[in-house]
């Protein structure tokens, strides 16, 4: 089973999230956001960065990428669908998850790492965790405040602090069905002890076990 | 056409921006500021001969790309 993992122009995390993945057991191919054919794909992540330079808004334009049409089939036939960082502010622009995002509260690009406490263990990216189980990992965004006025946004992770102002402390929201989840802080770069952390195993492990032949 | 596009974020979404700038407005004496919000202008040069139909397709660029429904609401004007 293998997970796509999309290289828009200006996203810079596509190989820690490929490499992960790989360290895990899983499969992951590196593919163009405009290639239009990802019927050969289990799953798919949108990796972190600054696609398109962040014109306009996050994601506002690689949302209109030829691939992320079949990201939103993915998304509508149940397969998992993770979005890291910018990868997040692409599913929000998308409508795939509620809500969007504005600057950290403080105006501070924050690159360091923060604890999340598992909210909801029913989502793509939490399903191995227990609620209550706290991670720590690293967080490298200045757009990183989730707002969603409509509140129907499923928050499975949320951050012990409140390091930018994110509605009630959202770290990672998924749609309704779990299937498409968004997440703010980096689980690929907390996967092995020379990074510091390997709490983001446990994460992308449940993104995996996810998985199902298409 | 000559177009200007303003995009206002909606009052209840949070500007970290525009409080930090009141901030400093206060810090300089500019005191009887009392609420900044910073928001976007877009001018836009458009290709059209009638008017409302210019008026009718930027709105239509607003909703696709140009403004973030959750976030934003948008003005349009055309000069004729």
């Amino acid at each position: 089973m293998s997970t796509a993992v999309i290289v828009f122009p200006g996203v810079n995390c596509e190989h820690d999230v490929a490499h992960a993945v790989r360290a895990l057991g899983g499969s992951a191919d590196l593919v163009w956001h405009r290639d239009t054919d990802l019927s050969g794909f289990d799953g798919v992540i949108l990796p972190g960065g600054f696609a398109h330079g962040d014109a306009l808004r996050t994601g506002a334009i690689a949302r209109f990428s030829p691939a992320m049409r079949e990201v939103a089939r993915m998304a509508a036939v149940g397969l998992p669908v993770l979005g890291i960082c910018n990868g997040w502010q692409m599913l929000c622009e998308s409508g795939l998850i509620p809500g969007a995002h504005i600057a950290n509260r403080d105006l501070s690009f924050i690159c360091r790492y923060e604890e999340v406490e598992v909210v909801d263990s029913g989502s793509i990216l939490t399903r191995d965790c227990e609620p209550g189980q706290r991670l720590r990992i690293p967080l490298n965004s200045y757009e990183g405040s989730w707002v969603d006025p409509s509140h129907t946004g499923r928050i499975v992770l949320r951050y012990v602090g409140d390091p930018n102002g994110s509605q009630d402390r959202a770290a990672a929201v998924s749609n309704a069905a779990g299937n498409v989840v968004g997440v703010m802080p980096h689980p690929e770069r907390a996967t092995d002890e020379l990074l510091g952390s390997t709490d983001g195993q446990v994460l992308l492990e449940s993104f995996l076990h996810s998985l199902v032949p298409a | 056409m000559r177009v200007t596009v303003t995009i206002d974020r909606r009052p209840e979404i949070a500007d970290p921006e525009g409080t930090t700038v009141l901030r400093a407005l206060h810090e300089l004496g500019f005191t009887e500021a009392s609420s900044v919000r910073m928001d976007r202008v877009i001018h836009m040069d458009v290709v059209g001969a009638d008017p409302s139909e210019v008026r009718s397709r930027v709105e239509d660029m607003c909703r696709q790309l140009l403004a973030n429904p959750v976030l934003e609401d948008f003005t349009v004007e055309v000069e004729a």
